[in-house]
Formats: C-alpha cells, sequence, structure tokens
C-alpha cells in the first residue's frame, strides 16, 4: 500500500515546501517498503507535475477538474480522502501550511486517522509504534506524539525537512472523484497575492524589527537589507499591533512561528513570547542598542549598537560582499 | 443568531515550559493558566456581531473543573452563558468530538474557535468539528462580516490571503485582525458570577493519538559579538561560518 502526498500548488506552481513535503513522504514510503503517490489538484503543468517524480514520487495523480481549479477546503478534504482510499494508502502527507492545516484534520476525520499536526522529523518506528516529533507550546518545546490508529495523517512543517532530489521520475494519471455539491458552499471570491515580497512562512532569511526602530517611517533600511538578503520581513508583536507593519508580519507565541536559516533580529528586545516564535531558526543575528536585552542570550552572533548605525553599514557589508561573490 | 465559541485553558505567555516525570508530563506546578489568546479574538467577535441584543454568545470548554475560572473570564467579557463538558481534554480529535456532539443538539449558526491553541497548536478543532458536522470549516481568518444569511471572510495564505463567501452555519479559527480583545469591565466581572454555566458529561471517543513524551530545544552555545564597526566581519562569518548567506 503506497503512501499518499498531497501536493498543494500556488497559483499552479509548487513551492519548497512542497517539494520538502515529497522527499519526506518519500523517506516514509521507503521506511515502509512501499512507493509514493502523490495528488495534486488544480491547474498544474506537466512540466511541473513531473517535478513530483524528480524528488521521489512514483505515481502523480492529476485532478484538473474546472470546479477544483481554485482551492476549496471540504472539496479538496474529499478528493484527497476518496484517493487515499481507491490507492489503499494507510499514511497521507501533506504540508502544515494554511491551507494544510485546514485539510489535515478533515482528512483524518473522514478516513479514522490520527493526526499529526506540525511535524519536523520523519516517524519513529520502534516496537510496532509509530512516533512523530511535533513542535508545541508555540515552540518552546517538542511533544513525541504516538499515532495509535491503523491510518495516519502527517502535515510536516515547513523547512524542517531537507529536499532530495532522487532525479527519477513519475508517470502521471487523471484521476477524478464525484464530490458531493455540498462541499463547494465556501465561494472563492478573489485571492489577494503581494508578488513583489517573499512569503514570511516560506523564507530561507527573514530581516525583522521591533519597537526599537521607533515608527514606520524607518522600515526603508529593514526592507532593504531585506531585498539584499532575498529575506522576508517581520516583526514583534507590539509593531503590528501599533500598525506600523501588517498582522502577516508579527512572529511569536501569538503570532507566525517560523525556521528559516538565518533570523535576523533589530530592535527587539527578545521577550519569551517573541523567542517561541523564532526558535527554531538555524542562525540568530541580533542587532540591539542594549547589551542586557535577552535576545543576547539565544542568539549566534550579536552587534550591540544603534540599529540607525549598524544596519546601514551591514547594508553597505552586504552590497561588499555581493559585489564580490 | 446563536453563536458558539470554543475555549482553551492554556499556560500564561510567560510561562517557561517545563516537564516532569522523564519529560512525560507537564510541569503546572506555579504555572498561571488563561483564557486561549486567539479565543479572546473570536470571543469578541462573536460579542461584536450579537451586540445590541442580535443573538446569544455560547463558550464551550472541555476540561475538568479547573478551567472554570477561565470560563467566569469569558462570561465576564460578555459571553451569554457557557458550557463546559466535563472532561480533561485528551486531544484535539476528542475536544472536536465533544462540542460536534453538543453543536448537534443546539443549531448554532456560526461556531468560532481560535485559529490554535497556544499549548499544541494544531489548530485542528475547527475542521475536525467542521467534518463531523458537515459544515464549512476555515482554518485561519483575519476577518468576518456577516451579512443576512452569508458572511464574507478573509484566509490567510503563504503571502497573501483570500476572499471568501460563505453560508451559515459554518466553522472558522480566527486570528489577529478579525477583533480586538475584550477586557471585561467591573458590571462585567459581578455578571458573571450568576449567568449560567451547565456541566454535561462527555460522549466516548475511539483515540487515535497519545503524547508520549516531551522535549526542550537544545541550549544555543555563547554569543560571539562583532563590534558595531566590523559589519564586513559579520558578513563574513555568516558566509564562512554559518554558511547561511
Ligand atoms: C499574551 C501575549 C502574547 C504575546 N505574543 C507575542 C508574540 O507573539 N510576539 C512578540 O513579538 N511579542 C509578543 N508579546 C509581547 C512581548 O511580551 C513583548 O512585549 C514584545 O515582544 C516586545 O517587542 P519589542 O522587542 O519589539 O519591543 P521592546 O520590548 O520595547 O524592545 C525594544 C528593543 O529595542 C531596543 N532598541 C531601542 N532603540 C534601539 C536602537 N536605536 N537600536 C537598537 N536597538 C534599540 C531596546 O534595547 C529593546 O531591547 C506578547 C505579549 C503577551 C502579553
Amino acid at each position: 500500500m503506497p503512501v499518499l502526498v498531497y501536493t498543494e500548488n500556488a497559483g499552479g506552481k509548487f513551492k519548497k515546501s512542497i517539494f520538502e513535503v515529497v522527499s519526506y513522504a518519500k523517506a516514509i514510503a521507503d521506511a515502509q517498503s512501499t512507493t509514493l503517490t502523490a495528488i495534486s489538484i488544480g491547474d498544474v503543468s506537466a512540466d511541473d507535475l513531473a517535478l513530483l517524480g524528480k524528488y521521489g514520487a512514483d505515481k502523480v495523480l492529476n485532478v484538473s477538474a474546472d470546479k477544483l481549479k481554485n482551492f476549496v477546503n471540504q472539496a479538496y478534504a474529499s478528493v484527497i480522502a476518496e484517493a487515499a482510499k481507491s490507492e489503499g494508502a494507510d499514511i497521507v502527507v501533506l504540508s502544515n501550511s494554511f491551507s494544510g492545516r485546514g485539510l489535515a484534520p478533515r482528512v483524518g476525520a473522514k478516513l479514522d486517522a490520527g493526526v499529526a499536526d506540525g511535524a519536523v522529523s520523519l516517524p519513529e518506528l520502534s516496537g510496532g509504534k509509530f512516533s512523530i516529533k511535533k513542535t508545541a507550546f508555540s515552540g518552546k518545546a517538542f511533544a513525541v506524539v504516538e499515532l495509535t490508529s491503523a491510518k495516519k495523517v502527517i502535515a510536516l512543517t515547513p523547512n524542517s525537512y531537507q529536499v532530495v532530489d532522487k532525479g527519477t521520475s513519475a508517470k502521471v494519471e487523471d484521476f477524478s472523484v464525484d464530490v458531493k455539491e455540498s462541499d463547494f458552499k465556501a465561494m472563492l471570491k478573489e485571492i489577494v497575492r503581494s508578488t513583489d515580497k517573499i512569503s514570511l512562512p516560506d523564507a530561507d532569511i527573514v530581516v525583522s524589527g521591533g519597537r526599537g526602530l521607533k515608527g514606520p517611517e524607518n522600515w526603508g533600511m529593514v526592507e532593504e537589507l531585506a531585498n539584499l538578503l532575498g529575506a522576508a520581513t517581520a516583526c514583534s508583536k507590539p509593531v503590528s499591533d501599533a500598525g506600523w507593519r501588517p498582522h502577516s508580519e508579527h512572529v511569536g507565541q501569538t503570532g507566525i512561528a517560523v525556521s528559516p536559516n538565518l533570523y535576523i533580529a533589530i530592535g527587539i528586545s527578545g521577550a519569551i513570547q517573541h523567542l517561541a516564535g523564532i526558535s527554531r531558526s538555524k542562525v540568530i543575528v541580533v542587532i540591539n542598542k542594549d547589551p542586557e536585552a535577552p535576545f543576547f542570550k539565544v542568539a549566534d552572533y550579536g552587534i550591540v549598537g544603534d540599529a540607525f548605525e549598524v544596519v546601514p553599514k551591514l547594508i553597505e557589508a552586504v552590497k561588499a560582499y555581493k559585489a564580490t561573490a | 443568531m446563536k453563536i458558539l465559541v470554543c475555549i482553551s485553558n492554556v499556560p500564561d505567555t510567560t510561562t517557561k515550559i517545563t516537564f516532569t516525570s522523564n519529560n512525560t508530563q507537564f510541569n503546572a506546578a506555579g504555572v498561571q493558566f488563561i483564557l486561549n489568546p486567539y479565543d479572546e479574538i473570536a470571543l469578541a467577535r462573536a460579542i461584536e456581531l450579537t451586540d445590541g441584543g442580535n443573538g446569544t454568545v455560547t463558550v464551550i470548554n472541555v476540561g475538568d473543573v479547573g478551567t472554570e475560572p477561565t470560563i467566569r473570564k469569558a462570561l465576564a467579557i460578555g459571553a451569554t452563558d457557557a458550557v463546559r463538558v466535563n472532561a480533561v481534554a485528551h486531544d484535539a480529535w476528542f475536544v472536536a468530538k465533544q462540542i460536534a456532539e453538543y453543536a448537534k443538539a443546539n443549531a448554532f449558526d456560526l461556531i468560532l474557535t481560535g485559529r490554535e491553541s497556544i499549548d499544541y497548536n494544531g489548530s485542528k478543532v475547527a475542521a475536525m468539528v467542521g467534518e463531523l458536522l458537515d459544515i464549512p470549516s476555515v482554518s485561519i481568518i483575519k476577518k468576518l462580516d456577516i451579512s443576512g444569511s452569508h458572511a464574507t471572510v478573509e484566509r490567510e495564505i503563504e503571502g497573501g490571503k483570500e476572499i471568501l463567501s460563505i453560508p451559515l452555519p459554518f466553522i472558522a479559527g480566527t486570528a489577529e485582525g478579525v477583533a480586538e480583545p475584550k477586557i471585561p469591565n467591573m458590571r462585567g466581572i459581578m455578571s458573571a458570577r450568576t449567568k449560567p454555566l451547565q456541566v454535561i458529561e462527555p460522549v466516548d471517543v475511539a483515540l487515535n493519538l497519545e503524547v508520549t513524551a516531551y522535549e526542550t530545544p537544545a541550549p544555543r552555545g555563547q554569543v560571539k559579538l562583532v563590534s558595531a564597526d566590523e559589519t564586513a566581519k559579520l558578513v563574513d562569518l555568516l558566509h564562512t561560518e554559518a554558511k547561511v548567506i
């Protein structure tokens, strides 16, 4: 029985986090000595579907019905559950993305499966047990959950698993399912994408600003640094509460939890609620004028200094580095 | 309009998280429990939507008697009445089953939860209840307006948002932007003591998940300080040592 992986697309394209999910699901399939079937729903080109094979899918089910072109939570959950049944898959893997968080629990309920949300590691299989590590307490800890049901749904946290290029290819099949009319009650009116920016949950590098930056008019240097590094911008809670930045940029225990390779915190004190959301970053750089700021205790690199002097200098240094690289 | 708001009782955001019994139990000693911050947003919006006698707001919590201070807080903020399902909240599936059972017997026009609880962060209850009731669910919303029998909601997606139109009834998980949390006033605190809090017994649930252990993140090494005049050195360290740029 194959493992099934749902490969969500954004405007017909797969993001890096989806290749992570495919690689992760492939590793699970390998450990179970079985194959990997991917299911894609929407308007994805043949070339893009072929990429799923490259990262480990043996077979791709392509659902391209007009009614299913745009994401409808209820209908997509039905399609994924039906695909799991028709493939005989006991394990369904998807991304713990915004959409994935709406799908995984519904698919789980349909299949009578336990749901491991926010997974950050491969399943541990020992003594007939199936256990997965997930983030808990908003990044302050991890919980190991054992799924005791025969069927299992796993939602993988982005940036938790390395993409592995298998160089293989998949056969693509059309797949169609009858979805009941009442699954289409929620109607999409409009999608608004900020195309000029890197999305925060997907970013490899994040440049984040706090109240130390004094006001929204000072974010120019934060954005300039982010642009140079190909980074997303973020902020602390008081900054978004004050309306200096949008809520979608607020990271922390009550905001978005991020796990980039590099997190640069500028003028942020490092309150426990902020640290919760960024503790899984690989490398942390802190710029703060107060040497006693708690953020320095969890940072890998730090500069004690006034952001209004340090950041412009850092921008120059990055420019110089890029000119020689 | 009848609105049901699902609330959870979670450790205060300032809590330093520790475990006991060989890292198998959450250490609740000395921990202050609060109304989950995202649920405060759901509650605040529900109160706004029913303002001026335009409906009722029932809060429901699955928990033992120890969660009653948090339930009373929700009543003080402005909920009309409350229900406590008398059981320890084993996991999201257990909680969703209890809520769905109650909601089936008491038709609601709208059910709200917070986008996630800040202890297990599952974002699962809303979608599970949605599935159990066979109604639409939206996991993370940033805006919620109702006009007649339809709602317009904004849903968060990576790098943007979707705007949806959904007929009532449905269930949604609220995030920042939906409403500002409300602080109870003196009158609210007084009246909360006498507002109805019904205690009901749980239904049986076939469990499918157990938390078997906890871990805390590995501590980081000592910070490497670079002087404010040496930004080039920092860039070099990030390139050659940390290998992140
Ligand atoms: C229920 C609850 C939930 C919360 N959730 C979150 C959350 O999810 N995320 C979050 O971020 N916070 C959260 N908070 C708020 C948190 O407690 C802190 O208040 C907040 O993180 C502080 O933000 P800050 O560091 O930007 O501001 P401050 O604490 O004001 O710190 C500003 C920092 O900037 C430095 N600074 C000032 N001027 C300069 C300069 N010129 N150059 C360099 N440095 C300078 C100062 O030394 C200081 O360290 C929450 C609080 C509560 C009660």
